[in-house]
């Protein structure tokens, strides 16, 4: 690592607006040559935006942006990828049917155009390449067969290969399990030492402490301090971030839980792919409550919270709600049940972005009285019931007429919020209640979280934030590859127990989640 | 009832969204009209006097108008039907097939029960009209639930089926035993719509109208509609909401089924007043474009009917008027329906920006 040598790039003052928001406020930069540089910040902090105009997606508004010491100004990321910038966006940009080699050549101007280069010497290069590199993929297999952590050093290698020495990775480590984060910090180190630069946004201290040569935190579109992770430490960082000393947990009571109000039982249950995604899972839920699910993304989360709202089938086990059968049972029947659910993808479940917000609120109950009278909409009382509940958890930029795509994200989940939470339930099911939102809306849904609890509510929490689980839950229950290997009182629990259960490499020995 | 406005996608404001509503049709008609005036010119004749010929012979006089009105009545109600299963995203393109079935049952009660009173038998006839239609739809609809077929492929192939069926009845069992046509004996009086009002227009005419402010209501103020058009916005949602996807789709299936299926034997009972192979003249088709030129809203579809009614007639009255090929007709019919279109997409793709 050489410190002492000038960067090689270097962002000066840059100013991003979008409609709305001021995403980066006077950013200033620098990426020195060999180095892997942290940026860190909250979800809305500008880490995104400021690391999209490095790679040429947008287009700053002010600001100067030098590479080698030289003013650039990309107006495409094909001229970013010229200049030897390279990115790994969160969400891969590959073909899933589609040989390594083939994603990488793809959008590629063939050599002997019209027709494609030669397979065998692209094989031949990206072997070259991954052996450099130590990222082992054999470019002649299949996309789909890969691991998640495979594909993405097909991204890493698919920027090698288009000549990348700057390489950018948006939140590497998000949709990766713990063995899998280790691998890649090993080839971020292995890239440094061959030369290449790497600019890492994250917003989880652990692993930047761990990994980077100096950090960047941004908030609010600014940049707060550029550090080296020996002069600070995680209370630091954090409050870096957020602003204020942070709260890791919300302020709650002690739970006083009473009779239980949804049972797993032996549950099994297939993925998309049809391979078993839960293995026997066994939970119990109390009234007044919060029983935490903690675990990497991909361990069987999202099966879980599908056959409990009755949206996939379970191919063996029970669930009961407040002691009836809902096994078998349609979203319908169980929202009667007494259970409310706050979804985890927002806009494949939670909300009709083309519908108005009025008529999301009552999705479900628009076919009630009063929202329905002697077979008519009552479009009066949905408007005017909307306005109470937009008033009354504060959903901002919204009126009933508003379609509900229009809303901020952290808007949209206050409005399924209060959709949900206004059911009145006995069970409320939270899978990533706070995914994407920023740290005001995050405080505002586990206070209502905490509230509903002492209300007498069962709650369910599945979130892939160990932060989250750790803040809220009363008890968690870890899982990992579809099981549930451990539960913990959340009283003494044990961040490095949790962590080494996330990661697989431990196994309670009563792994059931009953009280 | 205060039925919100507001069921068209993502506006920025009403007036804006009504300005545009009405604005794109007009900006595309007069494009149409323009690039159908070259080829008038290129066929040697006044441009002037064959698009007056046009108006004229749509809405010159009240038997102009009543010919239009008759015309529109089956578009208009298979657009109705079309709008219902649009707007739930389901992608029936059967109407041609639906509407021959229905012709069919109708006129099969017509044949049977020549003797019935003329109130009753016509019931008759058109609830057995909208059974044939919508069983013809449900079974595309079933395929779908149960299968998983898609709902375009199996409607198109239940098309040709229906019209193949038909005309198998028309020369085989329903053939007039009088007769040496492929077509089934003449409906009796009572079995033929009643005229109104001393004019052409029939009692079709009227159900095809008193359909629009049904049409709306069911969408716009009951919560069948709202799970129809839900299931249309996004169906993985509309699951989580507790809305039984398959349910709706056999519904909106069977619900333009029948509406179409209506249409078929009102068609058949009121003009042809026999059952045989060409009663429809695509209607099933254009229905889909009167659907979509309606914007899927009932009273644009009975706007869009209108308009599509006058221009078939104006131009078989421009082609008696000026001689006119009716291929040109034909030609400069598509070229208007084409740019209404391609203004309204190009209007759309810019608000969205």
């Amino acid at each position: 690592m050489t410190t002492t040598s000038p960067p090689i790039v270097q962002m000066r003052g840059i100013v991003k607006r979008f409609p709305g928001a001021l995403a980066n406020a006077g950013v200033d930069f620098d990426l020195l040559p060999g180095e892997i540089h942290a940026l860190l910040g909250e979800n809305g902090a500008g880490k995104t935006t400021l690391m999209n105009i490095l790679y040429g997606l947008y287009m700053p508004d002010e600001g100067e942006l030098r590479l080698y010491g030289q003013p650039v100004a990309f107006s495409s990321a094909r001229d970013a990828i010229a200049h030897g910038l390279g990115m790994v966006h969160q969400h891969f940009m590959l073909v899933q049917t589609l040989t390594v080699s083939d994603n990488i050549i793809l959008g590629q101007r063939s050599p002997r155009s019209p027709l494609l280069e030669d397979t065998k010497k692209v094989h031949q290069r990206l072997h070259a390449l991954s052996e450099r590199y130590g990222l082992a993929i054999d470019p002649a297999a299949e996309l789909w067969k890969l691991s998640v952590g495979e594909q993405q050093r097909v991204e890493i290698l698919k920027a090698l290969y288009r000549g990348a020495d700057i390489l950018i990775l948006d939140e590497p480590t998000a949709v990766l399990a713990p063995q899998e984060v280790d691998e890649l910090l090993e080839i971020l180190h292995r890239l440094t030492e061959e030369g290449k630069s790497i600019v890492f946004i994250s917003h989880k201290l652990d692993e930047v402490l761990k990994t980077s040569d100096r950090i960047t935190v941004l908030r609010d579109g600014k940049v707060v301090a550029t550090v080296k992770p020996a002069d600070v430490d995680k209370q630091m960082l954090a409050r870096m971030m957020v602003g204020r000393d942070v709260l890791l947990t919300v302020a709650k009571g002690v739970a006083k839980p009473a009779e239980p109000r949804l049972r797993v039982i032996d549950l099994w249950a297939n993925s998309d792919r049809n391979l078993p995604a839960l293995r026997g899972i066994n939970l119990e839920v109390r009234s007044g409550e919060i029983l935490g699910i903690a675990g990497v993304a991909g361990n069987g989360q999202s099966e879980l919270e599908e056959v409990i709202a009755g949206l996939r089938r379970e191919t063996s086990g029970r669930v009961q709600i407040c002691g009836q059968e809902a096994t078998h049972s349609t979203p319908r029947q169980i929202g009667q049940m007494g259970l409310a659910h706050i979804p985890s993808d927002r806009y494949r479940m939670g909300l009709l972005p083309d519908f108005t917000v009025a008529e999301n609120m009552f999705l479900q109950r628009i076919g009630d009285p009063p929202f329905t009278r002697r077979g008519f909409l009552n479009w009066n009382m949905i408007r005017s019931k909307a306005q109470e509940l937009i008033s009354a958890y504060n959903v901002r930029g919204a009126t009933g007429d508003t379609t509900a795509g229009s809303l901020s994200g952290g808007n949209a989940q206050k409005m399924i919020l209060a959709r949900e939470l206004t059911r009145n339930p006995k069970v409320l099911l939270a899978a990533q209640p706070t995914r994407g939102l920023d740290v005001s809306a995050v405080a505002y849904v586990h206070e209502q979280l905490v509230k509903q609890r002492d209300g007498g509510v069962a709650i369910l929490l599945i979130s892939t934030e160990l932060d989250e689980i750790l803040a809220l839950s009363d008890r968690i229950a870890v899982l990992y590859e579809g099981e549930v290997v451990g539960v913990i009182d959340a009283a003494n629990a044990d961040i490095n127990e949790i962590g080494l259960l996330m990661a697989g490499s431990k196994h309670m020995e009563h792994s059931e989640a009953t009280a | 009832m205060t039925a919100p406005i507001s069921e068209l996608p993502a506006h920025p404001s009403r007036a804006r969204s009504l300005a545009r509503a009405l604005g794109a049709p007009l900006v595309g008609g007069i494009m149409g009209l323009s690039i159908g005036a070259i080829l008038v010119l290129l066929a040697g004749a006044n441009v002037g006097e064959v698009y007056w010929a046009m108006l004229r012979g749509a809405f010159g006089g009240q038997r102009q108008i009543t010919e239009t009105f008759l015309k529109a009545t089956p578009l208009l109600i298979v657009g109705l039907g079309l709008t219902v299963a649009f707007r739930a995203r389901v992608w029936n393109i059967g109407g041609e097939g639906q509407f021959f079935m229905g012709a069919l049952f109708g006129s099969v009660i017509a044949l049977s029960f020549p003797n019935l009173p003329q109130p009753l038998l016509l019931m008759m006839m058109l609830m057995a009209a909208a059974i044939g239609g919508m069983l013809w739809a449900l079974l595309a609809a079933y395929m779908k639930v149960r299968w998983n077929v898609n709902v375009i492929i199996s409607t198109l192939m239940l098309n040709y089926i229906a019209l193949f069926f038909v005309l198998y009845m028309a020369r085989g069992p329903l053939q007039d035993p009088g007769g040496y046509l492929p077509e089934s004996a003449q409906f009796v009086a009572a079995a033929r719509m009643p005229h109104l009002f001393g004019t052409r227009i029939h009692l079709g005419v009227l159900l095809a109208f008193l359909l629009v402010p049904f049409v709306y209501v069911l969408l716009w103020s009951t919560p069948l509609g709202f799970r129809l058009r839900a299931v249309g916005s996004r169906a993985s949602v509309a699951r989580y909401a507790g809305i039984n996807v398959e349910r709706a789709i056999l519904f909106v299936m069977g619900f333009s089924g029948a509406l179409i299926g209506l249409a078929g034997i009102i068609e058949v009972s009121s003009l042809h007043t026999r059952l045989k192979g060409d009663i429809s003249g695509g209607y099933g088709f254009t229905g889909i474009l009167v659907a979509l030129l309606g914007r899927m809203n009932p009273v644009g579809v009975a706007v869009a009917s209108i308009l599509f009614a006058a221009l078939i007639i104006g131009a078989e009255s421009m082609h008696v008027v000026s001689g006119l090929p009716d291929a040109l007709a034909d030609a400069i019919q598509a070229i208007i329906v084409l740019s209404v279109l391609a203004v309204d997409a190009l209007v759309r793709r810019r608000q969205n920006r």
